[in-house]
């Protein structure tokens, strides 16, 4: 196990590196000088160089990329301890350097990403939190009584929630709750209040978002969850748990349900990367300003260097992800050996 | 020999079950499985709208409906050379056209209205030429854009903001939907193939290099991959698309009623791209496994080269797969090209996507209650997929063999053609 775990940490190194490369030539490959647009009308040869210059687009490709990866993980000692100040500079740490934005603030990209990440962070929580509320229990229930209405209505609902393209979902939200109920999302108004200062409104900010990205997800995880619980009621030791007399509750909650979870585990940490390009979608049409947002404008803008970094992140996020779940896979179901 | 044994086989099978004929096995199938039967009837209705999308819709989807309304009546009359128009409940603006009794004049300026009554400048014909005197209370109208007017008889699903018909609009959109869909799938899926089936079969470093670029690619979130891929070739000056004008037959043009059909094609170029990755692991594992048979083995003692194998033995046994894969991938596709065109990089403005009218202008209005632009065609789209997705259901709980005593026919694995 411990060795299974220490070979998955090392492979992502190569595996991060691959990507760096990847997002990094897929990025200058796009046409159009991120200088230029930033600039629009106002462009001269000359302000272009020295745009370019200033951020160092007019060195080679090796040098560009290598500056890159090494600002990021550059290995220095900081004072601080996942954001606790600890004091004194002695916890090693990678310098997390993401270059500066092209735009004329040349603001630091990663004091950016500090305000917009715990946007995107509470939308994935809830989004979770909701799509496993929405999915579970109702694949549980369709499989404890196959062939039933609530079977039928649980198959239907799933197959409507994953067939509803989320951004339409959300646009009726929106329209209709602005024309029926005369509601908008408040950060409309008065743009992302955290959870500390007002619970209330922060909640009505998140709540349409994380429910229009979660019917999705809840499809997947309902039908899946349907699927491994027929599974699992097929076994002897449900059988057993059946004729030992005890109660339905029982043996579905306390026997079942926790077997049939284990291959959904995997499932969501698949979902994820799903949902982080998700939130790109969702979080311009709700105008919540994430890093989905943040993302798609940076594209448009063709602001490469804002693009790569983000992108680099998203992916270290999906690729920790998958590997935390393969690690909880392997507590979860003691058959599973690893050599 | 073969022959034999297939007829045996087939005289087996009919002893097995009585003869039904197709009508009613059809029958007794969508009886057994009513979503498939709601399914086939959601993807029949949009499938023949985007077929016959020139027969079907009532208007042009790209052109302004145009309606001719009474404005308001003449205060008094005017005579052959008279410039200034007094004119009761009359709303103009600079250049619109207004009709009395058939004479067009166009309007110079309007005033605002003093006790109800509004003074036009206009021009009437051109200079020099003789116009018509006109008699106080004669009806005035104007011709003007349709704009975002309700659904109605004439225009069930309404008008957008430039006065096209919604409804047409949907209807075209369901021809670009299907034809992106299918032509990403099928450039998906090819591609997708051909890597899963060389990854597969040769192993090694091949493998070892294709599938490290598919995990790197897997690790993208879907939407920003695809957002880049469009934009690398999508772009107007970049080199994939000139390339695809300058040395294929792709029209640059309106072809099969889509304007700019190249357009259309890097986009379709784009999601087909992002799909083949997905599809290129699946087929590598099922070529892992399937490339293990003893035939296989035959074929290389009998000296048959790899592309022989390739295309002969592995290719015709994972094609059932790969029908199955397209199938899946479809309505992804669908909403993909939705997905982008959505956030703008997609099928450019004047194009009838279902993505794109759910965005832009249309969204914006939609918030001052003008909800049908983005309504119906969002609409369309959740049912095509939804048909989709409910067939694809469909399908696969009647080709369970765990679920089904089995079909009997259909190429599974194993049903692959011998070829010595």
């Amino acid at each position: 196990m411990r060795d299974y775990i220490i070979r998955r940490l090392l492979l992502v190194i190569p595996i991060m590196l691959g990507v760096s490369f990847l997002t990094f030539s897929i990025f200058r490959v796009i046409p159009g000088d991120p200088c230029v647009l930033e600039q629009g009308f106002g462009a001269t040869p000359e302000t272009v160089k020295a745009c370019r210059d200033a951020h160092g687009l007019n060195d080679p490709w090796y040098e560009q990329y290598t500056r890159w990866v090494w600002d990021i993980s550059q290995p220095v000692l900081t004072d601080s301890l996942f954001g606790i100040d600890v004091g004194p500079k002695i916890i090693p740490s990678p310098k997390f350097d993401l270059g500066t934005t092209l735009t004329e603030a040349d603001i630091e990209v990663s004091t950016e990403l500090s305000r917009k990440l715990p946007v995107t962070v509470e939308l994935m929580i809830m989004t979770m939190f909701l799509s496993l509320l929405l999915g579970v229990p109702p694949g549980v229930l369709s499989a404890i009584r196959p062939g039933t209405p609530l079977d039928w209505l649980a198959r239907f609902s799933s197959v409507l929630w994953l067939s509803i393209p989320s951004f339409y979902l959300g646009i009726l939200v929106i329209t209709f709750g602005a024309s029926w109920f005369n509601w908008t999302p408040p950060q409309f108004g008065t743009g992302y209040v955290s959870i500390l200062d007002d619970p209330w409104t922060n909640l009505q900010e998140f709540f349409f978002p994380s429910l229009v990205l979660a019917l999705g997800i809840a499809a997947v995880i309902m039908r899946l969850t349907r699927s491994s619980m027929l599974e699992v009621m097929r076994n002897d030791y449900i059988r057993t748990a059946w004729s030992k007399g005890l109660k339905e509750r029982t043996v579905v909650w306390r026997h079942a349900v926790k077997n049939a979870l284990i291959p959904v585990v995997t499932l969501i940490g698949l979902q994820l990367g799903g949902l982080l390009g998700g939130s790109v979608i969702i979080e311009s049409l709700f105008n919540l300003n994430g890093v989905g947002k943040y993302t798609l404008e940076s594209i448009i803008r063709r602001d490469y260097i804002t693009v790569q970094s983000l992108v680099l992140i998203f992916a270290a996020v999906y690729v920790v992800t998958n590997l935390v779940v393969d690690i909880a896979y392997a507590w979860l179901d003691p058959r599973i050996h690893y050599g | 020999m073969a022959q034999e044994v297939a007829v045996l086989a087939q005289l087996e099978q009919e002893e097995r079950k009585p003869r039904v004929g197709p009508l009613r096995r059809i029958l007794r199938l969508s009886r057994q499985h009513p979503l498939g039967v709601m399914g086939v009837f959601f993807v029949g209705i949009l499938v023949i709208a985007g077929v016959f999308a020139e027969l079907l819709a009532p208007f042009d989807p790209l052109a302004p409906d145009r309606v001719t309304v009474e404005v308001g009546t003449l205060t008094s009359s005017i005579d052959k050379k008279s410039e200034d128009l007094d004119i009761t409940d009359f709303s103009a603006l600079q250049n619109d056209v207004l009709e009395i009794e058939n004479e067009k004049m166009t309007v110079i300026f309007a005033e605002v209205p003093q006790g109800g009554i509004t003074t036009v400048g206009v021009q009437r014909g051109s200079h020099g030429t003789e116009v018509a005197p006109h008699d106080a209370g004669q009806t005035i109208r104007i011709t003007k854009i349709n704009e975002l007017a309700d659904p109605s008889w004439k225009h069930p699903f309404g008008t957008d903001r430039l006065g096209r018909d919604v409804l047409s609009r949907t209807i075209f959109g369901a021809r670009i939907s299907l034809l992106i869909g299918f032509v990403a799938i099928t450039i998906g899926v090819t591609i997708g193939t051909f890597f899963g089936v060389v990854s597969g079969y040769f192993g090694g470093i091949v493998d070892t290099l294709i599938q490290r670029i598919v995990d790197m690619l897997l690790a993208f979130p879907a939407v920003v991959l695809l957002l880049a891929i469009v934009a690398v070739i999508g772009d107007e000056d970049s080199s994939v698309r000139e390339f695809l004008a300058d040395n294929t037959p792709i029209p640059q043009g309106s072809f099969l009623g889509v304007p700019v059909f190249l357009d259309i094609f890097v986009v379709a170029l784009g999601i087909g791209v992002a799909v083949s990755v997905g599809t290129a692991r699946i087929v590598r594992g099922a070529v892992l496994s399937l490339k293990e048979n003893v035939y296989i083995e035959a074929a290389r003692a009998m000296g048959a080269s790899d592309m022989r194998i390739m295309w002969k033995h592995i290719f015709p046994n994972v094609a059932a797969l790969v029908v199955i894969l397209a199938s899946v991938f479809l309505p992804i596709a669908i909403l993909a090209e939705a997905a982008i065109s959505f956030l703008g990089v997609g099928v450019p403005d004047p194009t009838p996507s279902w993505g794109a009218d759910l965005t832009g202008p249309n969204r914006e209005r939609a918030l001052d209650g003008y909800w049908w632009p983005v309504f119906f065609p969002g609409l369309a789209l959740s049912l095509i997929v939804l048909g989709f997705n409910m067939l694809g259901d469909a399908f696969r709980d009647i080709s369970d063999p765990r679920l089904r005593g089995g079909m009997g026919s259909g190429p599974g694995p194993g049903g692959g053609r011998g070829g010595h």
